[in-house]
């Protein structure tokens, strides 16, 4: 655990992409195998479910520390992060242990079905064994979440280094169903042929938002246009009779939906699609509060089936009988796209439109109509370009509308956690509803630092109440909210919900009088929302 | 009536006249240290430690301030003041008040460690205890300074090794001070911001030496310098001043770096844990040891510290006033401590 620990440490005080690399590197030189196993899961976001509940870990930190639970819930608001409270809260340590990270691993996972009284004498003990690092990374590894500032590229990055292996070959052999309780790194990594992974899905390829000017592309001619669809990005796996769909967040997610898991019976051959998972009638998109309903459902009933319906709407295929097509252009991959497509007696396999454009202002209008289809814009791609691996520049560009706005008042701020603790940085907005201030939405990205310490220090001063983490301000300062789309719900006190609210800017030539009203928030949802 | 009242202008004694740091101005003002938030401008007369008084010449320009000994015995209308000290920074007092039984401590910011430069805290029993909160929760537990001083001096080791300077922030008045102050002087160079360097000359007048500080201006070879120790406020960090010294590596010296947050959002490369002001431990020993019937729990954490006191048992309130604590050190200071160079 010390060096596990150590490597935490390391990762988190710096912003340089070349010293965490470094730090990863240095790790995977000294440690087991077993542990870096570990490591790779846990850094890369594969965390075993919770196997101790942390109401229960606050109880026990509290009892250790001798302070009543108050105090530490206390302590626990400023601090913004459950596991790093309870690091610093413990007495310190007496006699370091030597446990290491895997060991810890295979013990918390053997807690699940043991009694309350076997996970408290575990994890009492563990904490009287570590120091004040060690026992933030391991309360994080039953809390979850380092946040440490490492992308599965990187970390893919630094496994290329140690190993002498190329970044792509070795995110796709990370990719998929494994776990470091069954598996190891090695043997992974060397798993040429995918045999013992029939599920095993490719790395995504993701775009960067294009932000030169469309001329700087070159002819439009050479670019593939699409509507860029907002769904749930989904990989379609269908080889010797088996079919799997993966999430983006390498989630397999085939049961959930028996539209398209009912595709085996119809695709005409072994291969791999990429493709937007959408709610769909009627030959069009519907909202998507719709796909909501069917997202984290593990059983669905006929009646969701029936008014939330899905379909895929496929752009891309990266193997084709049984071959990785990956480097072939996307023309050619395209092509024998459409034919599968055309061959599948199915209606839930849906092309994403090839959209003709002229010119680049053609373009541009296209990608102005984007939210009438339901769309959040364009994809720009290039067509003789391969299918890459992550987050890459140069081939694919993703060229969004602008967000829907709308000027909204601060009521309410709550601390943030991680780099924002002890900091009020998540708001609430609210519009007007006659003199009433509604709640409308809740954002937490958009400022500066500089203009959240600025606002943090309004909240200080101008807290009418405090609830806890939350305090409600004076309704002062105005905000424009951009948000990506717009739906009815009856969750919200408001009738609203909005898609990916942040605030664009801070209004400070206006006053809470000349925010918007929630009358203009439900002309916008009768605009936008069919 | 209570022999100290909290008034809008400072805590005051009517029957001495005198406020304690008040942040108004008035006329009779007794100082328990140099830091801007306690010692500010204004004051037609000031009352502060020998050691306060040079340093606070320095920031407020002539002032009509006169000197006390530790102990030392004043009586002012019956009233009995006496300056002990506070162990906070060089000259840091708490300041004790008597009258018919009644006896106050107002104790500034202090800690209870010997940092081996300030004259160490010294529990005085009383009535009435006035205390700091700022790092008044249980998350705020210091390492032995003999540690930290370590991690600092391995740290810049390191770096020099690496060809890298260091640049080490931490309030000009005391945190700089006692980083000097043990610092390996053997490691390399060592080198202060002009403020850090104005504050030196300040207390040489009272017979600390830094004299092996170099100040850094415009006739120092920045290019030749490798290695080197280079302790600026925390106010330098965004400025090009800072650019001089690459390669560089960067600290923060600050309790609030115990927080991982706040670590981060103040971008350095480094945070180490060390504080002037006293930790949760040394917070309820200070109570503890002063025996006080009534404690007052001003700046910081007050509202949670005074109600953990009253639920041992302590009769503990609240009390506003406008003293900050350590937060210009992470930049959050809402009144700009005098840093130019």
């Amino acid at each position: 655990m010390k060096h596990f620990a150590y490597l935490v440490a390391q990762l988190d005080s710096t912003t340089k992409t070349t010293a965490k690399l470094r730090a990863l590197t240095d790790y995977l030189a000294i440690a087991g195998e077993a542990d870096k196993t570990w490591c790779v899961a846990l850094l890369m976001g594969r965390r075993p479910k919770r196997p101790v509940n942390t109401a229960l870990m606050r109880q026990w930190a509290a009892q250790v520390s001798g302070i009543p639970l108050w105090l530490f819930e206390e302590s626990y608001f400023v601090v913004g992060d459950l596991a790093e409270t309870i690091s610093l809260v413990l007495p310190p340590v007496a006699q370091c242990s030597s446990i290491t990270l895997s060991e810890y691993m295979t013990a918390l996972l053997s807690l699940s079905g043991k009694d309350e009284a076997a996970a408290e004498t575990f994890v009492k003990q563990a904490w009287a064994g570590m120091t004040q690092t060690e026992r933030f990374v391991f309360n994080k590894l039953i809390t979850g979440g380092f946040r440490v500032g490492v992308s599965q590229k990187l970390m893919v990055k630094a496994l290329a280094t140690h190993y002498h292996m190329e970044e792509g070959d070795i995110a796709h052999k990370l990719m998929g169903k494994w776990t470091p309780q069954e598996n190891s790194v090695q043997r992974l990594i060397s798993d040429n042929e995918g045999i013992n992974n029939l599920s095993r899905p490719y790395p995504f390829y993701l775009a960067y938002p294009l932000e030169e000017s469309t001329e700087s592309l070159g002819c439009v001619s050479d670019w593939q246009l699409e509507y860029k669809w907002d769904g749930i990005r989904g990989q379609l796996i269908f080889r010797k009779n088996e079919i799997y769909l993966w999430s983006r967040g390498e989630e397999l997610i085939t049961d959930r939906f028996p539209e398209l898991s009912a595709l085996a019976l119809s695709l005409p051959c072994d291969c791999v699609i990429d493709g937007e998972i959408m709610a769909w009638q009627d030959g069009k998109p519907l909202p998507f509060n719709f796909l909501q309903t069917r997202i984290g459902r593990k059983t669905v009933s006929k009646q969701v089936l029936k008014t939330a319906p899905v379909v895929m709407v496929v752009y891309d295929l990266l193997e084709y009988k049984g071959r990785d097509i990956r480097e072939e252009p996307l023309s050619t991959r395209r092509n024998l796209l459409e034919s599968i497509v055309m061959e599948t007696n199915a209606h839930t396999l849906i092309l994403s439109e090839r959209l003709q454009a002229a010119s680049w202002d053609q373009a541009k209008t296209l990608r102005a109509q984007s939210r009438e289809k339901l769309a959040e814009g364009l994809m720009i791609k290039r067509l003789d370009s391969p299918y890459q691996v992550g987050r890459k520049r140069g081939y694919w560009w993703k060229w969004k509308v602008d967000p829907l706005s709308i000027d909204a008042v601060l009521i309410y701020a709550m601390r943030g956690h991680g780099r924002r603790a002890n900091l009020y940085s998540d708001y609430t907005f609210a519009v007007w509803q006659g003199t009433e201030l509604v709640p409308f939405a809740k954002a937490y990205s958009g400022l500066t630092d500089k203009e959240m310490q600025e606002v943090d220090r309004f909240v200080k001063k101008n807290t009418l109440e405090k609830f806890g983490p939350v305090r409600s301000v004076t309704p002062e300062l105005v905000f424009e909210i951009g948000f990506e789309g717009i739906a009815p719900s009856t969750r919200h006190k408001s009738g609203i919900a909005l898609r990916f609210p942040r605030m664009l800017r801070w209004r400070k030539d206006k006053v809470a009088a000349d925010a918007n009203t929630l009358d203009d928030l439900k002309s916008i949802l009768k605009n936008f929302n069919v | 009536m209570p022999l100290i009242t909290f008034t809008e202008k400072g805590l005051y004694c009517e029957i001495a006249d005198v406020h304690i740091d008040p942040w108004r101005p008035v006329a009779n003002a007794l100082i328990t240290h140099a830091h801007s938030d306690h010692s500010r401008w204004g004051m037609k007369n000031y009352l502060a430690h020998h050691h306060s008084i040079p340093v606070m010449r320095r920031r407020l320009g002539e002032i009509n301030a006169q000197g006390v000994a530790y102990g030392e015995r004043i009586s002012i209308n019956g009233v009995e003041i006496r300056f002990y000290p506070a162990g906070h920074i060089p000259g840091s007092a708490q300041i004790r008040l008597e009258h018919k039984g009644e006896i106050w401590v107002v104790s500034g910011d202090y800690k209870l460690g010997d940092d081996k430069l300030s004259t160490p805290f010294e529990p005085i029993r009383c009535t009435d205890f006035v205390t700091e909160s700022t790092f008044g929760l249980p998350v705020f537990n210091w390492l032995p300074q003999k540690e930290i001083m370590e991690s600092i001096n391995q740290w810049w080791a390191k770096n020099a090794a690496d060809g890298f300077n260091s640049v080490l922030f931490g309030y000009s008045l005391g945190k700089a001070q006692r980083i000097l102050a043990h610092l390996e002087k053997s490691t390399g160079p060592i080198y202060v911001h002009g403020a850090v360097a104005n504050m030196n000359d300040a207390l040489a007048e009272s017979g600390y030496d830094f004299g092996y500080a170099q100040r850094v201006n415009s006739d120092t070879n920045i290019k030749s310098i490798r290695g080197a120790m280079i302790v600026a406020p925390p106010s330098a960090q965004s400025s090009a001043w800072l650019n001089k010294f690459k390669p560089l590596r960067t600290a923060t010296a600050s309790g609030w770096m115990s927080m991982r947050g706040a670590r981060r959002r103040r971008n350095v490369d480094t945070g180490f844990v060390l504080s002037d002001h006293a930790d949760w431990r040394e917070l309820n020993e200070a109570v503890q040891l002063s025996g006080a019937e009534r404690v007052y729990v001003t700046h910081g954490y007050s509202s949670v510290f005074a109600n953990w006191l009253s639920q041992n048992g302590i009769d503990a309130r609240v009390v506003k006033t406008e003293y900050e604590g350590e937060l210009a050190e992470i930049g959050e200071s809402q009144n700009k401590e005098p840093e130019a160079e």
